[in-house]
């Protein structure tokens, strides 16, 4: 199955019944499978009149109480800020998957990991996160949907399941929950209808007192802090003894296990951190090798945005290089093992 | 056989990404690693179409084949591509009524199947594609024959199910060339 | 003593915000009005977007949902895909609906979206202190047209209920007015149709109400019901522009 129906299917297993999307290469299939198979479960799919409007019916949907959805790529997703900015301030769950390209601007359709900072830093302004993941294989990509729909529900962050074309376009064997097995979480802030039980709900990011906007920015701020202390996600492959830690996540971390493995065959003792959560970033993850190894290597199909976080938690201890490639261009794990002799072979 | 990647390549329409999906789904049979990953571009029909395929016993790292075990081009421009990627000691075959290129390298093998020819000559008009794999799995026996059967009993969609015999046939005109 | 007039038990206690002589809460409490006879308070959620209605939340009684600018018929789609048996309607300005937010509302209305529209019309942005509205009338003074609204320049108004009435969608579109009391009237039978049509799953309603904006305007409240018979009315005549509620079962 391809990445992008698994994910589709996914979703619906996780019970999401609202679909609401724009077509953009390279994330169609997920509009197309969804259109296929909501009328199937008595769901909803509905192309909208742009993706502006597709993230603001999520909101409607997600105020709702229900599992909603939208998918677009790189620059679809931007266009979707103002409301994955107002969902955030809402405090509504819900799940944005971005199949990234190229860019800026049109770019191209080829896979890229350039969106890292419009993701885990832009989609909106004001103080707040997302919940960001970075699948990089088909059956994460599946394991990840019903992850993130859960944690959305949990602390009422919108998640982003952040892919690339590759991930996207490839087909793995994958396997499927049939439902999804976690406690369903109570919505008691719902604006369903209060049928004269309770007092009315109000979904509601307009706050023109300070002191109030303060306030709940603060409260807000809380929860992000609990995320970050329970929600790291990362892989280690071949950490144990390495001197050199290459940090990668997604389609650039199944290179990097290509060219680590080729390294190991010569002698050289690297390993990767593969960051699952891209925010929370897993600082755990490198503060822990930031003891251990001689120095990082960022491996990203990008300029380089992933390295500003490693940086951040490395603080100048140990030196963090850089690899990566752009505009479409997927590094080799030539490319990469020729990389990591290069800082190896200067170490010795 | 630890891992084999295999590049096709071709035109849109072709069928490539077809049989490359069943080379994954008879190492899918064998219940071993596999991926499947279609170039993709702008254009719907005619274009270049290329697809890479692992068959693996470990985990799969990156699924983007550059530098391929096998081969198969069934036009002139992807083998112009691809011809020097592949492996010393790997694999080539070329659709040779398509191909007109001999290849000079003498560290691969090279298949010239007229596969194109063949299937319109033998009424399996566009199976081309099915009759170099074929070829390829009776040079490369990495998966068996049973698994490709299978796959082909997976691959080919419910409305086309009258065309799973022609399938096999092609297998079997493949291997015998 | 008889009680012969009360505020509708579905708006709450909070003190309006809008200028003296403002018709918003005229046009609000015949909503409010309109949800408590149908007795819809605890199944309606109403979406107020930006503009001079966003803090509509605070006074109604039912659930809210506040929109980004121009969104609020996205966010109604994505509530009543969600809660089909509910009833949501959201209450729009004419920035709001006819300029950043076109295209949601032409599409709402096109898809025959199954929700209620309040389409407050008074040819000017009243909350960011009286720019042109894309309804603003040619050669009308406001803050971002101070010699008038040249069309060669800035364009003609946009005729809502005229442009909408193209389309297969919308059940039901009427152009009211509150100027008095007739027409306030009027304007009260027509949303409660537009909800009731609503109700009966016919699919997009939309009333849009010829509203007065004294303060931006620079009038008093009495001088801008004058204003809004002698100039709008011409501009945008009343009527209902598209009527198909007594159509067949839904």
């Amino acid at each position: 199955m391809k990445g992008n129906e698994a994910l589709a299917e996914a979703a619906i297993r996780a019970g999401c019944r609202h679909y609401f999307g724009y077509p953009i290469t390279p994330q169609t299939e997920i509009a197309a499978y969804m259109a296929k198979r909501m009328p199937k479960v008595g769901g909803t799919f509905l192309q909208a009149e742009s993706e502006v409007a597709a993230i603001n019916m999520v909101l409607g949907a997600a105020a709702a109480g229900v599992r909603a959805m939208t998918s677009s790529s790189s620059p679809g997703i931007s266009l979707k800020s103002e409301g994955i900015s107002y969902i955030a301030a809402c405090d509504l769950p819900c799940l944005i998957v971005d199949v990234m390209r190229g860019g800026p601007g049109l770019g191209g359709i080829q896979p890229s990991q350039a969106d890292y900072w419009q993701v885990t830093r832009g989609l909106g302004h004001g103080d707040k996160q997302l919940l960001v993941f970075a699948p990089s294989t088909v059956q994460e990509m599946v394991d990840t949907v019903f992850n993130a729909y859960h944690k959305a529900d949990t602390y009422r962050i919108p998640a982003v399941i952040l892919a690339d074309g590759m991930l996207g376009q490839m087909m793995e064997p994958v396997s499927f929950p049939d439902e999804d097995k976690a406690e369903a979480i109570e919505k008691p802030w719902a604006t369903n209808g209060h049928k004269g039980k309770r007092t009315h709900n109000i979904v509601n990011s307009l706050l023109l007192k300070p002191e109030q906007l303060e306030q709940t920015v603060f409260e807000r701020a809380k929860r992000y802090e609990q995320v970050k202390q329970n929600e790291q996600l990362w892989e280690e492959y071949r950490m144990e003894d390495a001197t050199l830690a290459v940090v990668a996540y997604g389609a650039s971390a199944r290179i990097a296990m290509n060219a680590i493995d080729a390294a190991r065959e010569s002698g050289l003792q690297v390993g990767l951190i593969r960051p699952i959560s891209l925010w929370p970033f897993p600082e755990k993850a490198i503060e822990a090798a930031a003891g251990k190894v001689q120095g990082f290597l960022c491996v990203e199909m990008s300029m380089g945005q992933m390295i500003e976080d490693v940086r951040l938690v490395v603080s100048g201890r140990k030196p963090v290089a850089f690899y990566g490639r752009t505009g479409g261009i997927i590094p080799t794990p030539d490319e990469v093992l020729c990389e990591i002799k290069k800082l190896m072979g200067g170490e010795r | 056989m630890a891992a084999t990647n295999i590049l096709l390549a071709g035109f849109g329409g072709q069928g490539i990404l077809f049989a490359g999906k069943v080379l994954a789904y008879a190492g899918l049979m064998e219940e071993r690693q596999v991926s499947w990953l279609p170039s993709y571009g702008p254009e719907m029909r005619g274009g270049t179409a290329n697809c890479s395929v692992c068959i693996s016993d470990h985990p799969i790292g990156s699924p983007l084949v550059l530098a391929p075990d096998i081969l198969v081009a069934m036009n002139t421009p992807s083998y112009d591509k691809f011809i020097d990627a592949v492996v010393p000691g790997g694999l080539a075959i070329l659709d040779s009524a398509l191909v007109d290129r001999r290849c000079e390298r003498e560290d691969i093998t090279v298949c010239y199947v007229p596969a194109t020819s063949l299937s319109k000559e033998q009424g399996l008009d566009g199976l081309a594609n099915i009759i170099l794999i074929g070829k390829m799995i009776a040079e490369r026996p990495f998966v068996s024959n049973e698994s490709i059967d299978k796959a082909i009993d997976k691959c080919v969609p419910a409305r086309k199910a009258h065309l799973i015999d022609a399938n096999k046939r092609a297998i079997a005109l493949g291997a015998a060339q | 003593m008889a009680i012969v007039y009360k505020k509708p038990s579905t708006l709450t206690d909070a003190t309006l915000s809008y200028c003296p002589g403002c018709t918003h809460g005229i046009i609000q409490k015949l909503v409010a009005e309109t949800i408590e006879e149908l007795g819809i308070d605890g199944i309606t959620i109403g979406v107020a977007p930006v503009g001079c209605s966003v803090t509509a939340y605070d006074y109604y009684t039912c659930d809210m949902v506040q929109a980004a600018h121009g969104r609020a018929p996205a966010v109604a789609t994505g509530l009543k895909r969600s809660l089909p048996d509910n009833v949501v309607f959201t209450y729009q300005g004419d920035g709001d609906l006819a300029a950043i937010g076109t295209a949601e509302t032409v599409h709402a209305a096109t898809r025959g979206e199954n929700i209620t529209v309040i389409f407050v019309n008074n040819a000017i942005y009243g909350m960011t202190g009286g720019q042109m509205a894309p309804t603003t009338l040619p050669g009308q003074v406001t803050q971002t047209t101070p010699y008038g609204r040249d069309p060669k320049v800035a364009g003609w108004p946009v005729h809502v209920c005229e442009m909408l009435a193209t389309l297969d969608g919308p059940a039901y579109l009427e152009r009211v007015t509150v100027c008095d009391i007739p027409n306030i009237r009027k304007a009260k039978a027509a949303i409660k149709k537009a909800f009731q049509a609503q109700l009966a799953g016919k699919g997009f309603s939309m009333v849009e109400v010829v509203s007065t904006c004294p303060t931006n305007w620079g009038l008093t409240p009495v001088e801008a019901l004058d204003w809004l018979k002698d100039n709008m009315l011409p501009y945008y005549p009343l009527g209902v522009y598209k009527d198909k509620t007594g159509e067949g079962e839904n």
